[in-house]
């Protein structure tokens, strides 16, 4: 904080003020810091938090090593399984509406089950998140577009809705289950010729949401405080798309026949290689908020969803036109998604623990703009600015 | 009569001052955005003054009797009693039990050169222009600043709140009381799904508590960490400052309580005034480490309407150096989610092309 300049005005019989007037937190060595070598000269015990935020691992303050912001209360692991079947329910719905107008009927019914499961699925776990789960409708009460919880619930009920339904209706197909539905509802037989339009609307209604549906929950945690999850906000999505894509094929591949899984095993691989991709990028392109993804609970959580993913993407390359190749692929591929969401959903909870990822990179933010202005202000002083720099 | 809404400012239609979206950036009248009329109250706020801060702890307790809280320990676990182990700071956080929390931070400093006074620095300077007591002619400076702790002159010369210590060290305590910043783009309210934060008339942010479904999502949307959820109700809690007050003419009970005026209530804009002239004051008597922090309406979240004057770096006391309201970087972020989700729509799409097999 060099940018006061002194004003004359010190105390006498001081040295001239340090900058931060060389305070630091009482009762010698600070355990809440990390360690560090003494600083030479300068007087005292140093200044404490001055010439931190520039590289990772510097010095910095806090109070009393305290987490700044709060942590989030949803539920580990419900929410992280709730993305999860949230990605994989999206993608199998727009496979199923695909499947049904190319001829693919297994694919379309298994599909349509996949994604009306994990919808219905979602619906539970979403409100069974809430601190009152009774009042879940007044979500529906508002619309804003500023909270993705919000939109997300506009997406969420009418994808789940359509979902369930198109599932519902393909249940209808099974005999005992048309029997024991007709009991209770004596006007179906009347109504079963419209089963297949009422079947394919419903699945084309819920592939329109199925996508949002995969994604918007990546917006949800990167729209937070949460240092790890609001930095890479413009790659999570795609991390969460890509997952998507390899749950939602991988499900649906090793539901099917392999003579009508092949669009379910290359949108898996597609998938796979998005996600990967954006992974790479949110673990490494952010600096020290990146380091929460490859250390602790996360990064072994990561690392085992890596290892998942790649070899469920190997089976499915080479075996997937096997029967118990594309199972076994699938199953992986669905692991690794799940592991994935878990992984990320860990890696925010660390970063909301410790300060250092609130402090360090917002200093770093606040000195570049401060050195930024200095730079502006006039180049009359360098030494001035330079010594904001550091 | 225009709806009041719960919305962001960054979706109200008619077109501020400031172009493009409003997620973020000064905004000169918050309540208007909110959808008041133009006769609303003007915008109200704290200017907490630490440095006249006696961590009393009176905000405290009359925060906790007026609202009714309950007890909680340092970690904000309900009805639990229980030592911090740091400091005379045993309330820790804020939280949705602790609606102020008084920060108690220990420092001390080497003094390179041996000081020529006894007690604190200062002590010996005979004031000059100061007004003789008239009970004591001869009291020296520090009863003066006893007696008018908010006299500017009483505390010139030495930093308001060190003491000393030894011949070559000198303590002092930073205490701060900390409190919801009702922040001008609050990003609790942004997200809240249901409406159940609102902006009021006074332009603050207030939770309605018929309306949370305790979803959580304003827990980690603060960038300050102080909203939080009440674990056995289910809903989430935080300063309200005193709506029901304010609504009757009184002002928070906080700043009621508050004996050394360290808690300002007011007009925003008279608190902002007030806070410029203290820190001039305090600058020129040498307190280089004094500054404003939430009072930069260009700052993160738009300037906040509780802001603080500090002696020392906010992340001292536990205060993000550098908020930015979250939602400033939401059309970023649903652009991406809008285009994973084409791309997967267009991932299968392609998939289904191509010879059937």
């Amino acid at each position: 904080m060099s940018e006061q300049p002194t004003s004359g005005n010190e105390p006498a019989g001081e040295a001239p003020l340090t900058p931060g007037a060389g305070w630091h937190r009482a009762g010698g060595e600070d355990l809440t810091k990390p360690r560090r070598k003494r600083r030479r000269g300068g007087g005292g015990w140093g200044s404490g938090n001055r010439e931190a935020a520039m590289v990772p691992d510097a010095e910095f303050s806090s109070y009393y090593g305290r987490q700044i912001i709060k942590s989030p209360t949803w539920k580990n692991p419900e929410v992280p399984i709730y993305f999860f079947m949230g990605g994989a329910a999206g993608t199998s719905s727009v496979i199923a509406a695909l499947a049904e107008f190319t001829g693919r009927p297994k694919l379309a019914r298994n599909a349509e089950y996949a994604a009306g499961v994990g919808a219905l699925a979602s619906v539970v776990l979403l409100i069974d998140d809430l601190g009152r789960p009774e009042r879940f409708l007044h979500m529906l009460r508002v619309f804003k577009p500023t909270s993705p919880l919000s939109v997300g619930s506009y997406i969420l009920s009418p994808f789940s809705a359509l979902a369930s339904a198109a599932a519902a209706v393909r249940l209808l197909d099974l005999k005992p289950v048309y029997g024991l539905a007709t009991r209770v509802l004596p006007f179906l037989p009347s109504i079963s010729g419209a089963f297949p339009v009422l079947r394919k609307a419903s699945a084309v209604g819920a592939a329109a949401f199925g996508g949002p549906m995969a994604t918007y929950t990546a917006v949800l945690i990167a729209n937070t405080a949460v240092p790890s999850w609001h930095a890479p906000y413009d790659e999570l999505p795609f991390v969460f798309a890509g997952s998507a894509m390899a749950a939602g094929g991988g499900v649906t591949m090793a539901l099917t026949p392999v003579d009508e899984a092949g669009p379910s095993r290359k949108v898996a691989l597609t998938g796979v290689a998005l996600e990967l991709a954006a992974m790479h990028r949110v673990e490494h392109g952010h600096g020290i908020v990146s380091e929460p993804y490859s250390i602790g609970k996360a990064g072994k959580l990561l690392r085992a969803a890596k290892t998942a993913t790649v070899s469920g993407a190997g089976v499915t390359a080479l075996l997937g036109r096997t029967r118990a190749g594309s199972v076994v692929g699938g199953v992986l591929l669905a692991t690794g998604s799940l592991l994935t969401r878990m992984g990320v959903f860990e890696a925010g909870m660390a970063s909301a623990k410790d300060p250092k990822y609130t402090v360090i990179p917002q200093r770093a933010r606040l000195e570049a703009r401060q050195a930024e202005a200095a730079a502006r202000a006039g180049t009359d002083d360098p030494h001035e600015a330079k010594s904001v720099v550091r | 009569m225009t709806t009041v809404s719960s919305a962001s400012p960054g979706l109200s239609k008619d077109t501020g001052v400031v172009s493009g979206n409003r997620l973020y950036g000064p905004l000169p009248d918050v309540q208007g955005e909110a959808g008041y009329e133009t006769d609303h109250p003007a915008r109200v706020g704290f200017f907490t003054d630490t440095s006249v801060c006696i961590g009393c702890k009176a905000c405290e307790v009359a925060c906790k009797e007026w609202n009714t809280l309950p007890m909680d320990d340092s970690h904000g676990t309900k009805d639990a009693m229980g030592l911090s182990g740091m400091s005379y700071d045993n309330t820790g956080q804020l939280g949705a039990n602790s609606w102020r929390h008084v920060a108690f931070i220990e420092q001390s400093r080497a003094v390179d050169l041996p000081m020529p006074v006894f007690g604190r620095p200062g002590d010996d300077r005979q004031d000059i222009g100061q007004p003789v007591n008239p009970i004591t002619p001869t009291a020296d400076s520090t009863l003066n600043a006893q007696t008018s702790v908010l006299n500017a002159e009483a505390l010139s010369e030495f930093d308001p709140q060190t003491g000393q210590s030894g011949s070559d060290k000198q303590i002092r305590w930073l205490m701060s009381s900390d409190v919801c910043k009702h922040c001008t783009h609050a990003g609790c309210l942004d997200v809240c799904p249901t409406g159940a934060l609102f902006r009021t008339e006074f332009g603050t942010v207030v939770v309605q508590g018929d309306i949370c479904n305790g979803c959580g999502y304003c827990v980690p949307a603060c960038p300050y960490g102080v909203i939080d959820k009440r674990e056995d109700d289910g809903r989430v809690f935080k300063c309200t400052m005193c709506y029901d007050r304010l609504t009757d003419g009184l002002q928070p009970a906080c700043a009621t309580a508050c004996p050394t005026q360290s808690i300002q209530f007011g007009d925003l804009d008279e608190l902002q005034a007030r806070a410029d002239a203290r820190l001039a004051t305090l600058k020129g008597q040498g307190v280089e480490t004094a500054r404003l922090y939430g009072r930069d309406e260009a700052d993160g979240v738009g300037g906040v309407g509780a802001f603080f004057l500090l002696l020392d770096e906010p992340e001292v006391y536990g205060f993000p150096p550098d908020p930015i309201v979250t939602t400033r970087d939401l059309p970023s972020m649903w652009r991406a989610a809008a285009t994973g989700a084409a791309v997967i729509v267009g991932v299968v799409a392609s998939a289904f092309v191509g010879r059937k097999r």
